[in-house]
This record gives structure tokens, C-alpha cells and sequence, in this order.
């Protein structure tokens, strides 16, 4: 149990308002485009129409010609100082300005530096490429092909066959299902989309040639991670340059990879001498910077005759794109996509996952989620389903069914993870009980007489968020840990940095809230500060749902190690032996003597003033935490859904989230990321797609095309909670911010199908637009 | 390139002038011209609504017209809300509710909600989310903000209004 502060304190379980509001609402943010240096010029990237060609050559003379154009960097150029092509985060490489070929449309061709950033896009205009067209590989289950083109012609295998993974036992399984009474299946796509935040990505590169520094101003989810990568590519002394991450819009995993258009400003500055500014435009965006998904995914599932769940089967095809530029652990090709066994309890189970190239753009990025795991919630809730259905198995007493049970905790999975805690029928119970499940059965069955349709759809997920433990996660080689420092001044007040970096989640006040609860300084009088490298302590970065279970676990730690030494000092100023001495929030007071006490603040004061012999001066701490673990939070969303015959148009009636994430930091601020989560997640069901057209041409390149949900399409939530605490986190709590986008879009799709499942649907790929609903209705007939 | 031409606004009950291209966006015109960088870009089809403004009274995405339409008008951008030392009762409720996470799509939203407000002191959730439907947020599912709005809407009905 967590003592509850008093609110003036403010720590842990107070929905205390957000700190960085102040700012945001006043027009006072500091976002990367609004950073504005003196002799600032602007960068303009110059991007292939074609998703495949030769470059034939690249004529830059009018271009030059522009007055107010300053530099233009072509691949050639990058070439002789060996940067023409970039590691990628996963054992690949990348062109950061294409040579010898294009290998997708709207992929990096040349970077036009003038004065203003309207003649950096006229001088963008008037660079000349001459491209001969190749043939273009768009449909990833062609990649294997023979027929197929070659597309990376730099790789020493000649194939565009990326990877196999493979986990679990493959015998055992198939044993399994040769003697099983019952199988289902499933194909499934998890299609290709773009995280998209509302901030596009863009940087400011500032080369100093006085100080030999490079600072770069980044919307980045990782600061530090690429202050590094930015050492060891660019070959620039690590301690030369600073990464600061200002206010970053929104990121979703969108802002983790490095990107051609910040190694070319870097580039353009170091040749200039001057802050080279380069913001990316939306349709550039969604065009080329990292994508997510797209997992042609088959799952199978044998059971027994009462519907008990024996093996699960997982084949996977995953479409990379042009580079395989995914964002993953390094021990993991497919992320934690082989969490798919999600909250069951399965014997024997075997997934397995190969990626391809295609003429697309590279990636693909987490986008909301742990590393893969959106695409593995989904796929067990829609097969899951699947077999309830053709069992006549009500799906919520299917789930029951199954379940890992609490005793089983920790308990260990089939494919190798050892969730730390859980209670899925509690979380399913209380989502049923908001909902009013067996009322909505009834009035379905009494809608489905008249013809009417109505679905109810249920997604019982588990999430693996946090990521360490070092010994399993790194990213590029880094270990996956992460940290906090705390400064504790003389009067009492305090700053902390993490190395970890807010885009929109609240740290400035959650982890003052940590603070709190830990040294009982109240959360108001603690500054949080994140993002700049020359002065937060090193970390990975916000992505995963990492923060809480990482940096926040750092600053609990660093707090108690605070906390330890005021203990001397207190023992010190009350001249009494440590031993005697408890603490209770914000003080320590002699054990049988409660008025003999000295609070933070004066201790505080005293770590400065009046230090006792033999300690050193000063109240701080650093922690660098390695979980032992990952946290695994979970719960069940219901979805209620009617649908249109006439126009199979899908209203989203009703939507409940029942999220388990451990003990709360603020309440306020797991709920706004639950809603936010949740909204994603309806635009992954029903809206959002990158789709490409047969010469590989993007279509969702722009915000005219890539759907993103309004105020209009998306539904009230009606959220509550359960509460088990991960037994291994110094608070007890897990990470929440990803959750709503893993669980949620089963239980859309869940619904729909629900609503058709009497017509003989079985599955409907995302997005579900009123069109494909339509097409169903009337291949059924019923419109 | 074209003559420059002069364009007089009025912003935030200011009087600016500056010389401009007769191309310049009229965002780029407040962001980088007259440096008030509170309004954003988020697109580049006037589909996000980031860079929303209030021009004569009306609220309009500012990535779709020039700088040069503007002349002579009356703008209001989200540096003007907080008046007489206090911030605008949207602002307040923004923050109360939770309406915000990044903050990006924030400035459009107060303008947007600002106008409702103006034509519609009490408007239902239907009118609020069709209000802001020009507006898009990634990060908190709009609910908050709805929530906000009607902070904002009950406060000026006491006699807060503005």
C-alpha cells in the first residue's frame, strides 16, 4: 500500500494539474520550430517521385543559381565524408541521400540550404534529377519472387528477404494440433500506418567552428541514445555535442529513429558555419518517416471440446519497406511481438516471423505500443474470437475460461516471458458490470429479429511495458536502463532531470509527484527537467511505456538514497543516534518522542550549513535503474457498435476501458493518456491507412488522404480501473500510456464482426470503413 | 520575386507593419515576421487547424490565406487571451480539465473554442465537438477538451465573460 500525502504535498495518487499547462495554454511552448537562432538559414529536402529507379544524374546548376541558396548536399557529396549512407536502429543500413538509386517515393534525393525557407523550396524546384524508372515491388508476399526485382543491390545477399524468428516449439505444437478436436484460425493484417503526431519532425543543427560544439536542437524521444549515434556516425567527440529536446509535440515512436533530414542539416551546418533549421511538412511526414505495422499475420489456435485453449500457431510476414529501419531491441526482429499468447493459458506454442523489403518507405517504428506488441494483443483477441464463435462460446465466458489465473503469478509463457502480475477476471468482471453486458446480449438478440445490427466487442489484453531488464533490451548496443538525478537546494526545493523525455505525458508533474511522495518535498516546490544532454543524466529515452517503470523507478530510488543521507544529518541535528529515528512523510522524528523532529527542509538547510563531520556536503543523488523486469499492466475494453445497413457506416455507441496499471501516480493524467490511447486506436480500426498503389505511389500522404479521427468521429469514454501492482517496482506501479492503443482496436474490430458474426463473418481487416462494411452487407445481401 | 508589399495589422490590440513578400503565408507572417510563435503548423493541407486565429472576429486557419488578405485587419492569436493579468476562462479550463498533453494543437483549439464561445455561450457536447471538429488532437480523444470548454462556458455565464 502506498501512504497517501496530504494534497498540499501532492504525491503519489493526486490528480494534481499538470505543471507545463501553464505555458501551452499561453502560446509560450518551445517547440523545435519555434527555436530561432541569429544568421538562422532553412533546409529544403528534394524527394524522388518514383518508388524505383536509377538516378541517372542530379543537375544542380540552376538551383545554385537562385540568389539566397547557400549550399546544395547531393548523395555524391555525402559520399566523400562517408555519410551517404546511415545505420539504421536494427542491423541495417540507410541512404541518407540516395546514390545509384531510389528504392521508394518521396525518399531523399538532395538538401537545398538558402537564406529563407520559401527560396530553399523554390531552389528545391529547380534541381534537376533524371531518373530511368525500374520495376517496382509493392505486394510483400511477392518479395521471395523469383520474378520479383532485386531491390537492395548493396546487400552481399541477393535476395529481398530480410530475416526468420522463430520462438517456441515448433514439434510440440504441431503435435498439438494433429490431435486436436477444435482449431481456428485466423489472417489477419495489421496495416501499415503512421503515428503522425500533431508536430512534425524537424531540427535545428548549430555548429559553433569557435567551440568546435554542435548543438542540435531535436524533436526526439531519445536524446541521449542519439547524442551518441550522432558521436559514432558523424565521428564527432561525444563530449562536443548537445542534444536538446525542447517541447516535443507528440511522438508515438515517430520521433525514436534518426532521420536523412537531421544528418543533412548536421551536415549543412558543419559546412556553413551557421544554424541550419530544417522542419519536415506533414505529406513528408507521413511519406518517409518511420511507419508502423504492417503485419500480415496468421494465428491458429487448437482447443479442446469445451473450448479450453491448447496451442497457438503465429505466422507472420512483416513488410519493412525499403531499409528495415525498426525501432526494436536488438535481441528482437519482431519486438515483443511473441507476447501473443496474450492473457491465456496456453501448452505449446510456436510463432514465427520473416520481413521483406518493398518499394516503400523504411521502417517500422512502435508506433504507440512495445515494440510489436499492438499487433500480437490484436491477433490474440481476434483469433480468440474467432474459436469462441464457432464454439458458440460467449466471447467474455470464453476469455474466463482461459485466463491465466492469479496463483499462476509470475507466471511463465510458452514463448518465453515471465509476466509479474495479474488479474484478468477481476478487470473483465468490472468492464462487464460498466457495461451492462447481459442487458446488451438481450437487446441484440431483440435488434437482430427486427434485422437490425448491433455488436459487442471484448478485447481482454495483456500489455509488456518498461523495457530493461538490460540483460534482455538494448537498443543499438545501449542497455535499456534509465535514470534520474535529484538536487536538493539549501532551502528545501529541488530539481530533478531524467533521461527519459516527455511528448505530451505530464512528467514535469509526475515525477515532481514522485519526489513528493518520496522526501514529502511538496511536488510544487520540485522542477523537472528533461531532454537536455549536457545536463540530464544518460537514458534511453520515452517510448514503450518506459518512463514510469524506469525513471520513475530512478527517481524513487534516488529519492530514498536522498533520504538515507538526511537520516545522518537528522541523527546529527537531533543528536541522537540513527537508529532512533522514523520516518513519516516530509520528517524524521525521534521513535517515542514525535515532537523531536526535523523536516526535509531543515535538514535540507543543513546538508549545507551545518554538516556533520565525516559527510560530504550538499543533498543529491543519481540512480540508474535496471528493472528486473518488465511491468505487465492489462484490462478489458468493451465496445458497442451499431451499424448502418443502408450505408455500413459503424457508430461507435459505447466504450468501456477497464485498465490495470499498478498503483497510480496521477489519476488525471492516466486517464487523459487512456483517452488519448483509445482515440488512436479508433483511428487504427477505422480510419487510418498507408496504402501504396501498384507503381508504388503513396496513397495517405497527406492529411487530405490519412484519416485521422475528429472530436466528431470519436466516442465518450467510460473508463475505471482494477489495481494489482507489479511486486518488483519500487512503487508498484507499470507503465499506461500505450495500453488503450494495444487493447483497443481487437475490441472495435470485435464488435464489428460481432454485429455481422450471425450473417457468417468471420473477419474484416482495419481499417473498417463504411465502404468494405458495405461490400460485406452486400455480398450478404443484406442491402 | 515580387515587390514587397506593406501589411498594417492590428494583433493582440497592436499595431504592426512589416514589409512582406506578397507570398508569405499569413502564419509564417505571425510566426516568424511579428515572432509570436504561439500558432502552429501541423499540416500543410489546412486540414489540422494548428495555426486557427481569430481575424476580425472569425476564425480562420492562418496557413490558408497571405499575409497580405490580412491588411487592415483585427487578429487575435492565443498571446492575446490572458488580458488584465488573468488568464481567459478557456485557458483556466483547459488546464482544470486536463484538455492538453503536448500542447501542440492547444493554441488552435483555444481560438476555435474562443469563437464558439462567442456565438454560443452554452453550447451541448454535440456543439463543442462539432466546434472544434476543424481541429485535430492526438493526444487526449478530444474529451478533456470538451470538458474544458464547458469549464469555460459555466465560468462566463457567472460573470466571468470576456
Amino acid at each position: 500500500m502506498i501512504t497517501k500525502t496530504s494534497a498540499e504535498i501532492g504525491g503519489m495518487g493526486h490528480s494534481i494539474k499538470r505543471k507545463e499547462d501553464s505555458r501551452f495554454i499561453q502560446g509560450k511552448g518551445n517547440y523545435v520550430d519555434d527555436v530561432h537562432l541569429p544568421a538562422m538559414v532553412y533546409g529544403h529536402m528534394v524527394r524522388s517521385p518514383y518508388a524505383h529507379a536509377r538516378l541517372k544524374s542530379i543537375n544542380t546548376e540552376k538551383a545554385k543559381q537562385l540568389p539566397g541558396v547557400l549550399a546544395i548536399i547531393t548523395g555524391e557529396d555525402l559520399a566523400k565524408a562517408n555519410l551517404a549512407w546511415m545505420p539504421t536502429l536494427f542491423f541495417d543500413k540507410q541512404m541518407v541521400l540516395a546514390t545509384g538509386k531510389v528504392l521508394f517515393q518521396s525518399q531523399e534525393v538532395a538538401f537545398v540550404v538558402a537564406h529563407d525557407q520559401y527560396t530553399a523550396a523554390d531552389a528545391a524546384e529547380l534541381v534537376e534529377v533524371e531518373y530511368e524508372e525500374l520495376p517496382v515491388l509493392v505486394d510483400p508476399h511477392k518479395a521471395t519472387d523469383p520474378s520479383s526485382p532485386i531491390l537492395r543491390e548493396d546487400r552481399e545477399e541477393k535476395s529481398n528477404h530480410i530475416f526468420h524468428w522463430e520462438v517456441g516449439d515448433k514439434a510440440a505444437t504441431d503435435k498439438a494440433f494433429q490431435s486436436a478436436a477444435v482449431k481456428a484460425s485466423v489472417h489477419a493484417i495489421s496495416q501499415r500506418c503512421h503515428p503522425a503526431p500533431l508536430e512534425t519532425c524537424g531540427c535545428v543543427a548549430d555548429f559553433n567552428r569557435a567551440t568546435e560544439k554542435l548543438t542540435v536542437y531535436l524533436t526526439s524521444q531519445a536524446p541521449h541514445a542519439h547524442r551518441t549515434l550522432f558521436s559514432i556516425v558523424g565521428g564527432i567527440p561525444e563530449q562536443n555535442i548537445r542534444v536538446i529536446s525542447p517541447d516535443i509535440g507528440g511522438g508515438f515512436g515517430n520521433k525514436v529513429p534518426i532521420y536523412p533530414g537531421y544528418v543533412c542539416a548536421v551536415v549543412a551546418s558543419l559546412t556553413l558555419g551557421v544554424p541550419v533549421k530544417w522542419i519536415e511538412t506533414r505529406s513528408e511526414n507521413l511519406q518517409s518517416t518511420g511507419f508502423a505495422r504492417d503485419y500480415h499475420m496468421t494465428a491458429e489456435i487448437a482447443a479442446d471440446q469445451n473450448g479450453k485453449v491448447k496451442a497457438l500457431r503465429v505466422k507472420t510476414l512483416a513488410d519493412h519497406g525499403a531499409f528495415n529501419a525498426a525501432a526494436q531491441p536488438t535481441k528482437f526482429p519482431a519486438g515483443l511481438f511473441s507476447m501473443c499468447t496474450g492473457s491465456y493459458d496456453f501448452g505449446a506454442s510456436f510463432c514465427e516471423v520473416d520481413g521483406v523489403y518493398t518499394n516503400k518507405a523504411p521502417g517500422g517504428i512502435a508506433y504507440r505500443c512495445s515494440f510489436r506488441i499492438t499487433e500480437a494483443a490484436y491477433l490474440i483477441e481476434r483469433v480468440v474470437d474467432v474459436l469462441a464463435n464457432q464454439l458458440k462460446i460467449d466471447p467474455a465466458e470464453f476469455r474466463r475460461r482461459n485466463f491465466i489465473q492469479p496463483d499462476q503469478f509470475p507466471y511463465k509463457t510458452p514463448l518465453g516471458w515471465t509476466y509479474d502480475s495479474g488479474n484478468y477476471e477481476g478487470a473483465l468482471n468490472k468492464a462487464l458490470e460498466m457495461v451492462g453486458y447481459s442487458q446488451l446480449r438481450k437487446e441484440q438478440e431483440e435488434k437482430r429479429k427486427k434485422g437490425e445490427l448491433m455488436g459487442i466487442g471484448i478485447s481482454s489484453f495483456t500489455e509488456a511495458v518498461g523495457a530493461g531488464p538490460a540483460h534482455t533490451f538494448d537498443i543499438a548496443g545501449i542497455k535499456m536502463f534509465d535514470s534520474a538525478e535529484i538536487r536538493v537546494h539549501p532551502t528545501g526545493k529541488a530539481i530533478c532531470r531524467m533521461g527519459t523525455k516527455s511528448q505530451g505525458q505530464g512528467h514535469e508533474t509526475t515525477y515532481a509527484q514522485i519526489v513528493a511522495q518520496e522526501l514529502g518535498i511538496p511536488a510544487s516546490d520540485v522542477v523537472v527537467e528533461e531532454g537536455d544532454t549536457d545536463t540530464a543524466p544518460y537514458g534511453l529515452g520515452t517510448y514503450a511505456s518506459r518512463s514510469t517503470p524506469t525513471s520513475g523507478a530512478a527517481t524513487a530510488m534516488a529519492a530514498r538514497k536522498i533520504r538515507d543521507k538526511a537520516k545522518k544529518i537528522a541523527a546529527h541535528l537531533l543528536e541522537c543516534s540513527e537508529d532512533d529515528l522514523e520516518w513519516e512523510t516530509g520528517k524524521f522524528f525521534v521513535k517515542g518522542a514525535p515532537s523531536k523532529s526535523k523536516s526535509i527542509q531543515e535538514i535540507a538547510f543543513a546538508a549545507y550549513t551545518n554538516i556533520p563531520a565525516g559527510l560530504e556536503a550538499g543533498l543529491e543523488a543519481v540512480n540508474y535503474y535496471d528493472p528486473p523486469n518488465l511491468t505487465f499492466p492489462f484490462g478489458t475494453y468493451i465496445c458497442v457498435v451499431d451499424i448502418d445497413k443502408g450505408t455500413g457506416e459503424v457508430k461507435v455507441r459505447r466504450f468501456v476501458a477497464v485498465d490495470d496499471c499498478g498503483n497510480v501516480i496521477n489519476p488525471m493524467i492516466v486517464e487523459g493518456q487512456i483517452h488519448g490511447g483509445l482515440t488512436e486506436g479508433l483511428a487504427i480500426a477505422f480510419m487510418q491507412l498507408i496504402d501504396y498503389d501498384e507503381n508504388g505511389n503513396v496513397q495517405g500522404g497527406s492529411f487530405m488522404d490519412y484519416l485521422i479521427p475528429t472530436a466528431v468521429e470519436t466516442p465518450h469514454w467510460e473508463t475505471g480501473s482494477t489495481c494489482t501492482p507489479s511486486p518488483h517496482h519500487p512503487f508498484g506501479a507499470k507503465g499506461v500510456g500505450e495500453s488503450p492503443n494495444v487493447g483497443s482496436p481487437a475490441a472495435f474490430v470485435n464488435a464489428v464482426v460481432d454485429a455481422l458474426s450471425h450473417l457468417g463473418v468471420k473477419h474484416i481487416d482495419m481499417p473498417i470503413t463504411p465502404w468494405k462494411v458495405w461490400k460485406v452487407l452486400k455480398e450478404k445481401g443484406v442491402n | 520575386m515580387a515587390k514587397k508589399q506593406t501589411v498594417h495589422v492590428k494583433i493582440n490590440g497592436q499595431q504592426r507593419e512589416a514589409e512582406v513578400e506578397p507570398r508569405l503565408l499569413l502564419v509564417h507572417f505571425i510566426r516568424e515576421t511579428l515572432a509570436l510563435t504561439g500558432t502552429h503548423v501541423g499540416c500543410d493541407t489546412s486540414n489540422c487547424g494548428a495555426c486557427t486565429i481569430l481575424l476580425n472576429g472569425k476564425t480562420v486557419k492562418s496557413c490558408t490565406m497571405f499575409a497580405v488578405q490580412a491588411d487592415g485587419a483585427d487578429l487575435l492569436t492565443v498571446e492575446g487571451l490572458f488580458q488584465d493579468g488573468k488568464l481567459h476562462p478557456l485557458q483556466e479550463g483547459f488546464k482544470q480539465e486536463h484538455g492538453l498533453q503536448c500542447g501542440f494543437c492547444t493554441p488552435g483549439m483555444l481560438m476555435s473554442t474562443y469563437a464558439l464561445l462567442q456565438r454560443n455561450a452554452q453550447p451541448t457536447e454535440n456543439d463543442i465537438r462539432w466546434g472544434i471538429s476543424g481541429n485535430l488532437c492526438r493526444c487526449t480523444g478530444y474529451q478533456n477538451i470538451v470538458k474544458a470548454v464547458q469549464y469555460a462556458a459555466g465560468k462566463m455565464a457567472q460573470g466571468g465573460a470576456r
